[in-house]
Formats: C-alpha cells, structure tokens, sequence
C-alpha cells in the first residue's frame, strides 16, 4: 500500500501555503520538490564535511571524496551500471553536449546521418543540428503518430547503414510517450547505429537498466529526480567512454602535465574537468536511495492510479483536450482546455494555487507539430495526490467561467 | 482608450485578485485587434509566454503603439500599458515608473512587469522604440 500522505509528509514544500493558497505542485516534470533528506544531506556536507574533493590527503578531503565516489556508486547501481561509467555534468543538457561534442564530432563525416523523433525535447536537437553542420552528417527526423505514439515502421524506414547516431527520449515531456528503447538500441546496433537516451523523464517514472536495454550513452538531471539543480549524469558504456576525448580541459581530468603536453585521466575523471559540483552529487545520491527505499513497483502503481483517475475526470470534463494520448505513456499532460490560451489559464490556475507548465516546453517543433504556438501541461511526481487533481479540475472550472 | 487615472480609480474599486483579472479580460476583450498585416515577425515581441506584437508609431513628438496577443489577460496588460504609455513624449516615458503604477494597479502578484513571465519584454519593446526616436531627433 501506497502510503501517500506519509510521502508527501517528506517534501517540506508540499505543506506550504503561498500567499494562504496550498502549494498544488503539477510541474514535476519540469522539476522536482526535494525531500527532507536530500534538504539534510546537503546541509550536512556542508556543515561538517566540507572540502574540495579528490586533492586533500587530510580528513576532511577524504571523508568528502568518499561521499562523492558513493553517489556515483548509488547512482551506477540505479541504473545498472558499472560506478566508472557514471560521469556527473552539470545536467542533461551538459550531458548531451559531451556527447556531441567529444563523440560525435570526432567520428561522423560527410555523408553520414543522425536519427532523432519528432519528440524530442531541445537539448536532444540542438546539440545534433549544430554536429550536422559542422561534419556535414545529416539530421533526419522520423515522424510520430497523431496521438504522439511510436511509430516502429517510421524508426525502422529511417534507419540505414548511413545513421551513426540515434538519440532518443525514453519519454516525451510534453506527450508523455514512452519509447521502446530497448527494442529501438536493437535496431539501431543491427544497423551499426549508436544509440543516445535522453532519460530526463523517465528516470523517474520507470526502472532504467542500461545493461538490459543495451544504449550506448544515457543521461539524466539531478533535480527532475528529487535531488539538487546543478547536476546530471551522463552514462557511456566503458569502452566508448575510453574512446573519448575529453570535453573541457583542466584540473583534475589529468594524468601528467609538462608545458608541452599533457596526457589525460582515464574515465570518469576525464570528463569531469575542474572541482565538480561535489555537494550537489552527494544531493543526488541521497535522492536515488530515497526513490529507491520507496521502490519502482510501488511508484508504478501509484502513477497508473494517478493516471486513470486523471482520465476519469478529463472524460467529464468538456473541452479538454489532452495531447498525447498514447497507450504507453506516463504521468505528463499537456492540454488544451477550450481553447483558452495556456498563459491566461496559467494566471487563473496560479491564483488557485496549482503550478503547471505552459509554452513550448522547450520542445517547439513538437509543439508545432501538435498543432499549436503554446501548450498547457500538468505533470505528476510520487508525491502527486488525488486530491491535487481535484484541485487542478476545480481550478480549470473556474477558469471556464473567467473567460 | 482610458487614461491611468480613470484604471487607477477602476481598479481601486475591485477587491480580490479575481476581479482584477476579470477587469482586465474585459480591457483585453475591447482592445482593437491589430490589422493581421502587421502582425509580423519584425513586430513580435519576443521573450513572451504568448504571441505578442507591438507596433509604434509618432506623431508630433508624442509615442503611441498599437499591440496584440493571444492570449486575452495579455491584451489587458497591452491595454493598461497603453493607458500609460501612449500620447507621451520620450523624456515623460523615461521617468515612468512602471512597476509602482502596477503595485497601485494591484497587479504586482503575477503581472508585474518585474516577473519573468514576458510582461517586461513589452515594456523594453516600449523604451526601445521611444529610445530610438529621441536618439533620431
């Protein structure tokens, strides 16, 4: 059983009134409330464990030094990896960047294509448009249905001996889709293809095993899953990553340095140039064992219930439309709710003290392709209650008399 | 097209945050549409949450801009912003001070201009046309 109200009690944010309104939180896709013990965590790092890590040889130093290495050990279990694959950045974003800029512009050519969806959320595009100008590759996109599902035989038309890269959302942020990876890192090795996975979603909606699901790089943020802003992981399997040129230079990525040359680190320290973001790692780890003390199973369940409940209501409520109606999909919706334009329901919603999203979600293009200039979107966390959905139900009917 | 001190006055008499907001859907509501030929990319105001337009104009040394958006409370800001900007000359605009007349306004909670929701975006668009023409003058 599902002890919500016993969880929610470990977010602290959850219980505050903004302005005498309850803190109705539906934006956890873009970014999660930290539970107590990260909050405790991190304050006591800093508190009494606090140097800079992997150059002291007194106490302090090491004690921080073993934290860090155990969060990336935390981490690299989580996902069932091996703790040398687990690089940290600063994010996702950062993440995906590494990867364009130290694997893929070191290897595609002329003539060569990257494959992504039209899912895909910004930092999964960008970075690929600007390895294809600057190699020459080309960037093909491969078409998702109407209701945002798969389309297996629109991946498989796409892929050839010719793509290099595939990168892929294992779930959308704006339709909530969840992609096949494993079937997909399949067909991308068959034709010879490396596979990408943006796991920002995901990672906190369902159990990730790079090892089952065979992809060559995964990454994720810090604070989409409960841990602290300012950090992500990027997974590569070890003999990719030892392929790997470093991405920024610096202190302590090193192996020797003269005034001629200098011979780099093996990975992870390789790509993680500089004091990292130690505390916030540390934060991250805390995070993982908390979602995993609660546990994936008990999580999925609670999120279907979620799901079906909010699909209930939206049934009962005329004019709503949910984008992205995918049978697999998780707890993200965007929507449009009588054509009222998301920023004005975004004003009446706020008054009522409900948080969502609206915009583009950095996903334009896939906001375009849905057919429109800006989308609303609700999105639920472990912590999201039945009575939250109430709440942003009772708040919508409200804002239908507004306007 | 109401003059400050008339919305001043009107929204003094509007309780809760609601009414506010319903005034200003009513405001957005009566704000002429923009001819669609001008509502070009060289007019978007970006940074917005909402598809906003804004176009200047001058006449006899005074600033006057029409705008639009999609989005109806948007069209409420515009039509305030009008109030306040419209039929000044540059040197009055520069010593406006915006976010004490949405304070006055009530509007301070998600409107204010200070807020990163696209609302300063409009008034930057505002004090760069009028910027350009005294620099032109």
């Amino acid at each position: 059983m599902y002890k919500i109200e016993q969880i929610r009690k470990d977010f602290p944010a959850l219980a505050d009134n903004l302005d005498g309104k309850p803190n109705i939180y539906l934006d956890t896709a873009a970014s999660a409330q930290k539970p107590q013990c990260v909050i405790d965590k991190i304050c006591r790092i800093y508190e009494h464990t606090y140097a800079n890590v992997h150059r002291g040889t007194y106490a302090l130093a090491e004690a921080i030094t073993t934290e860090y290495e155990n969060a990336r050990q935390i981490i690299a279990s989580f996902i069932g990896a091996k703790q040398d694959e687990i690089v940290f950045t600063r994010g996702a974003t950062e993440s995906l960047n590494l990867v364009a800029s130290s694997y893929a512009l070191n290897t595609l050519k002329e003539g060569d294509e990257i494959l992504i969806s039209e899912a895909e959320h910004h930092a999964n595009l960008v970075p690929w448009q600007i390895v294809a100008q600057k190699t020459g590759a080309k960037l093909k996109i491969f078409k998702i249905a109407d209701d945002g599902s798969y389309l297996q035989e629109e991946f498989e038309k796409a892929l050839n001996p010719k793509v290099k890269i595939v990168a892929i959302t294992a779930m959308s942020n704006v339709l909530g889709t969840i992609f096949p990876v494993k079937e997909m890192a399949k067909a991308a090795h068959k034709t010879g293809a490396k596979i990408v996975v943006d796991a920002c979603q995901s990672i906190v909606h369902k159990k990730t095993d790079v090892m089952d699901s065979d992809c060559d790089f995964l990454c994720f943020s810090g604070h989409k899953l409960y841990g602290p802003t300012g950090i992500g992981v990027l997974y590569a399997k070890a003999d990719i990553l030892q392929s790997m040129p470093p991405y920024q230079t610096g202190g302590d990525m090193v192996d020797k340095v003269t005034y001629e040359k200098t011979t780099f680190a093996p990975p992870p320290a390789r790509f993680e140039a500089g004091t990292p973001a130690a505390v916030q790692a540390i934060g991250l780890g805390e995070a993982v064992k908390y979602v995993s003390s609660i546990g994936f199973d008990d999580i999925n369940t609670h999120e279907a219930d979620l799901i079906s409940y909010f699909n209930e209501k939206t049934a009962e409520t005329k004019d709503l439309k949910i984008i992205g109606t995918a049978q697999n999909k998780g707890g993200v919706f965007a929507f449009d709710f009588n054509g009222i334009h998301p920023q004005d329901l975004s004003f009446v919603l706020s008054h009522e003290g409900v948080a969502i999203r609206i915009g583009h979600h950095c996903a334009e293009p896939l906001v375009n392709r849905m057919g429109y200039t800006s989308l609303a979107r609700a999105s639920f966390g472990l912590y999201t209650s039945k009575s939250d959905i109430d709440a942003f139900f009772a708040a919508l009917n409200k804002a239908k008399h507004f306007f | 097209m109401e003059s400050i001190e008339n919305l001043i006055e009107n929204f003094s008499f509007l309780e809760t945050l609601e009414d506010r907001y319903q005034y200003l859907v009513d405001l957005g509501e009566a704000l002429p549409p923009l001819p669609s030929d001008l509502k070009t990319d060289a007019f978007k105001v970006t940074g917005c949450q909402s598809q906003v337009w804004l176009v200047p104009t001058f006449k006899d040394g005074k600033f006057y801009f029409q705008a639009d958006s999609d989005a109806i409370i948007v069209k409420g800001i515009i039509s305030v912003l009008m109030s306040i900007y419209n039929a000044k000359d540059t040197s009055e605009i520069k010593n406006i001070e915006v976010e004490k007349i949405f304070a006055t306004l009530g509007l301070k909670e998600h409107l204010s201009p200070s807020r990163r929701n696209g609302m300063m975006s409009m008034v930057q668009k505002i004090l760069f046309y009028a910027g350009k023409e005294e620099k032109q003058d």
